[in-house]
This record gives C-alpha cells, structure tokens and sequence, in this order.
C-alpha cells in the first residue's frame, strides 16, 4: 500500500525552527487502551492521523503455559487449554483430548465424535459473535453487538448444561465426556437451532448493506493471499483472502468428513470480507450442528465415553464398591499410566484458525515438551507491518477484524 | 498431479539431498527426517517451491531441549501441503553450548516471530535473523526459561516445605 503524502506544499512554513509538520508523534496505542479489546501494545509513528511505522509488543499476559505443562500429567493440562482462546475454550479442550488420544491410539465412538461436534460448532458461534459484534461496536453500532450478546448468552447456557461451566469449560475428559448431554441440554440446543436463524439474519440485516459499515470496512486492510501465506495466516481471515484453508476439510478429524458444509472464502482480504466469512460460517455451523443431532439420533444411546478404563476415570460409586475401578482410579489419579514414547501433531479449526499441539511424550507423567501453535500469535504478527499508511481508525478496526485473543497471543 | 504420499516425499528429497537427509520416521503417519544446520534453508527452500512437493505453508517452528545430549537443542519445522494435506516434520540438532542456526525469514516472512519465540525460550540463535529480540518474556530475564535446567517453581522456597505440612 503507497502512503499517500500528508505533507503540505505550496505552504509557507508558520514555525522556522522546529516545524510540528515535520516532525513524527510517538503514540502509545495500549497496552490497555479500550479500543483494542485486550492487552495489546503498539507503539506507533504517526504522522497526524497517519500510522507511519509500528512495532508491536505482547507478552503481558504471559503465563508460561509450556513450561506449566511440562509438570502436570495430561488431564490437568486441559484447564490451561481453556485460557488460550478463551472466546472459544471447547475447541481447545477438544483438540487437547484428540492429541492425547492420537498418542495413545485411542478410537472414539462415533456418538461421542458427533456430540464433540456440537460443542465445538456452539463453540465456534460464540467465537465470530464476539468478533463480528465487537467489529460493529468499534465502526460506531453497538445495536447489532447486544442483540447478538443473548445468543452467546445462551450457548453458554448450553455449556452450563453440558459440563457446569461456562467460559473455561474445561469440557470433556481424554476418552470423551465426563457424563451424557442430559435431555434439558439436547432441547436448549434444538431451541438454540430454531432461534438463532432469526437473531443472525436481523444482524446482517444491520451490516452487510450498511452504506456506513461498508465505506468503514471495504477496502480497509486487503491482503494478497500470497500475503497471507507468506505469514502463515489461517481460519477465517485466511480465507477472506480467498484460500480455501479449513482444517476441518483439509485434514478432517472428529469425523468432520461425513458432514455437508460449505467453505466460505472472500476475494479482497479485507475487512469487510472477514465479516462476511465469519457470518458464513456460523450459518455453515448451524447446519453441521443440525446434521450432527440428526447423526445422534440414530446412534444408540448412552455411550458417552470410549472404553479405555485405563485412562477414562471410573465412575466414583464404582471407585468405592469396586476393586478394579479403585485401582484404575489411582492409576489415573496418580499419574500411573502406561503410555507410549511418541509425537504427535495434531491440529484444530479454531475460532481463529489452525490451533495445533505438538506433543513430545517421552512415557513419562507429564508431557516432555508441549509445543501450542496459537493462530492468534501467528496471525497478529502482521498487523504492525500491514498497519503502516493506514489511518488509526482503520488500524483499530483491522485489529478487532483479526479477532486476537490476548490469551491465544500470549500463552 | 500424482498423488504424495510420505514414501515418494522422502524419495524426492534423498534424491536431492542424499546423505543430508538422515533418520526418516512416521510417528503417527507424519514424516519426520533429521537434516544438519548447513542444509536447513536450503531443504526448506526446496521443499517449499519444488512443483512437486509444494509444502508451501510453514505450520510451526520450535525448539526441543535434550539436555543429555552433545547436540541438545533440536529445532523442529512443521511445513503443511495444502493441495494434497501431507505434513512434514524436520528437525535439526544443534550444539547445546553454542545453539546457532541460520534464519528461515528469507523463505517465509511468518517465520519471524516463530523464531523470536524460539529465542526466548531457548537462547537459539537464528543467525541473519532481522529482529531477534525476546516476544513473550521481559527483555531483561537474563535466562531461557524453557531449558530443562529451570525449574518450575524457585527451588530456594522455604514456604513449601514438606515439614510444614507433616510429611
């Protein structure tokens, strides 16, 4: 992008010595500036409006999750999953139980694959709702951001239900779920599915013909797709660009293959383009969810956990009653577990795009090296260099348009 | 396009390389080879333009601390074929007391905070690397906090004793 000059010419200088038009101003943009949502830090040359230079600094909320991990034996690493993207925290939870069972080459019911499904499709709504609705908060309409709200609201009812939290869920255990969806979640998510058509259509009714979102958006930002994956960029602003990258279809897990979903891509990479996908995909979730019910139906019932007793905590009356399940529970409890030396990569579609977990295990208790690659912290590495020519306006929005996480950036 | 699987990438890759391609295995399907910091960029540079192996996408870069070993930092590059999803893992061990690898910013720009990370935690240093300054940790830590040497938790505590709690 050429920076079109500020400079005035033609125009006799009012100061002799120490011309303020000459002159760049520092800018500190954050850490905790409320425009950017998050600690984020930028310290930028500007040059009136005009972002001239950038650097960016992150690591405010470092917490040293790597290093954490390498003590804890794999069940207590699933809390630390939940405070990466914590807009999104079953997706995390589940890519963090699919790795684990990928070392130990554990197979999965299909029910409890299906019902994994939801979870992270709920998931994932809640995810772009936040952006696209703070999207709208920062181009000056906050309508459209609070009707929205309630259906988030909702979904983490839906989670409530599910595994009694509601932001770090820390959903599922390694093996599959700590207990069955229970009939009040299975009819808050047909609720959720008969309700949230209507909410999502009035939302884009507000944007997507908007004069004002448009002039705000469109054209704000574009990325090249030979760009984007030059920086490695996934998810959805990856797509914006144009290149069909979903991890969901590229390399399916958790049978994402037998389901029927579109891809949305954009064309121009910009802002208003990741608006768009992002609303696509939800719509595009409502449907994997509403397939993934129906798939369920047709299961047989009640199995909602694989059967590996060695790694899957009995239930706590047989721990009591019964010799076997006592032991197992020990074992697990402890951290007595057979497991393999291996590694594994294995990688999720997040909210952000592609959340991989490079596990070393070297038989030990606890991970010899847990590796997070974080589409947060990859994708926000171009925001300093992409934001120079831009107006400080168009920068913030950029940001919020990229959706970074503070957790997922820092880890 | 034929299609790729890990036999033909590895194929492909002796074939150009020969002996600087060493220990190829599948840990759960995924080609793993070990390469040396003399051939890193130029494998990478090959891997990611080559017609046929188009592994154009740069997934991850970290490091590993083997502490027991001469070589005991191991740098290890995901690359991802979109066309035909493969992955491919190389890993380079370098020296423990001197870690110098050269930079992959030439090839892919998303390599840049990838290896500032790796620096941070590590203290590898890429080498031609335009930025290489600590991301996540202040700038003045002083030590790599991911080296196996570093423990958890400050080992000089005294208020996590084990008598304080009758054991």
């Amino acid at each position: 992008m050429s920076v079109p000059s500020t400079k005035i010419t033609n125009n006799k200088s009012v100061f002799v010595d120490n011309d303020p038009q000459e002159d760049l101003i520092t800018l500190n943009l954050g850490p905790t500036h409320p425009a950017t949502h998050g600690v984020f830090q930028n310290v930028l040359q500007i040059d009136g409006e005009r972002i001239v230079s950038g650097i960016s600094t992150i690591g405010y909320i470092h917490r040293a999750f790597e290093k954490i991990a390498e003590h804890r034996p794999f069940y207590q690493i699933t809390p630390l999953t939940d405070r990466l993207n914590y807009c999104s925290s079953p997706i995390n939870n589940m890519g963090w139980h699919m790795t684990v069972e990928k070392l130990l080459r554990i197979e999965i019911p299909k029910r409890v694959q299906y019902m994994r499904v939801i979870v992270m499709e709920l998931a994932r709504i809640a995810d772009h709702i936040i952006c696209n609705g703070i999207l709208g908060v920062d181009t000056g309409a906050f309508s459209g951001f609070l009707y929205v709200m309630q259906e988030r609201e909702f979904i983490y009812e839906i989670f409530e239900e599910i595994c009694g939290a509601r932001l770090t869920t820390n959903i599922g255990r390694i093996g599959g779920f700590e207990r069955d969806f229970n009939q009040i979640a299975f009819s808050k998510i047909e609720e959720f599915i008969k309700r949230f058509p209507a909410v999502l259509t009035e939302f884009e009714e507000l944007f997507v013909r908007n004069r004002i979102f448009i002039e705000r958006t469109s054209g704000v930002a574009a990325v090249t797709p030979e760009e984007a994956l030059s920086y490695s960029w996934s998810g959805p602003i990856l797509r914006a660009t144009g290149v069909d990258y979903d991890v969901r279809v590229v390399d399916p897990y958790c049978s994402y293959e037998e389901f029927d979903f579109d891809v949305p891509v954009g064309t121009n990479g910009d802002v208003y383009d990741r608006f768009m996908v992002r609303n696509e995909e939800m719509w595009q979730s409502m449907r994997i969810i509403e397939q993934a019910l129906e798939k369920i139906s047709k299961e047989p019932s009640g199995v909602f956990h694989a059967d590996v007793p060695e790694f899957y905590l009995p239930p706590k009356e047989q721990v009591y009653t019964n010799m076997e399940a006592l032991i197992y529970h020990f074992k697990i409890v402890m951290g007595e577990w057979d497991t393999p030396q291996s590694e594994v990569y294995h990688a999720v579609e997040g909210g952000n795009g592609e959340l991989g977990f490079y596990l070393i295990h070297d038989g030990g208790r606890t991970p010899y090296r847990l590796h997070f690659r974080r589409p947060s912290f990859i994708n926000y590495q171009m925001f300093a260099p992409m934001s120079s020519g831009m107006l400080i306006s168009d920068a913030i929005i950029n940001m919020s348009s990229l959706n970074v996480i503070a957790g997922e950036l820092d880890a | 396009m034929d299609k790729l699987d890990n036999q033909n990438v590895l194929n492909r890759l002796k074939d150009k390389f020969g002996d600087q391609i060493q220990n190829p295995l599948e840990p759960h399907g995924l080609l793993t080879i070990e390469t040396s910091t003399e051939s890193i960029i130029d494998v990478l540079q090959f891997v990611k333009s080559d017609d046929v192996l188009q592994f154009s996408y740069l997934t991850d870069i970290t490091a590993v601390h083997y502490p027991n070993q001469k070589n005991s930092f191991s740098v290890v590059y995901h690359v991802h074929n979109l066309y035909q999803n493969i992955r491919l893992r190389i890993k380079v061990y370098i020296d423990g007391q001197n870690p110098v690898i050269p930079t992959a910013t030439i090839v892919w720009n998303g390599a840049n905070w990838m290896e500032r990370e790796t620096y941070d935690f590590f203290g590898v240093v890429f080498e031609g690397h335009p930025d290489l300054r600590r991301i996540l940790n202040m700038d003045d830590l002083g030590v790599f906090p991911m080296r196996k040497e570093y423990p958890l938790e400050d080992p000089n505590r005294v208020d996590k004793k084990d008598f304080y709690f009758g054991r």
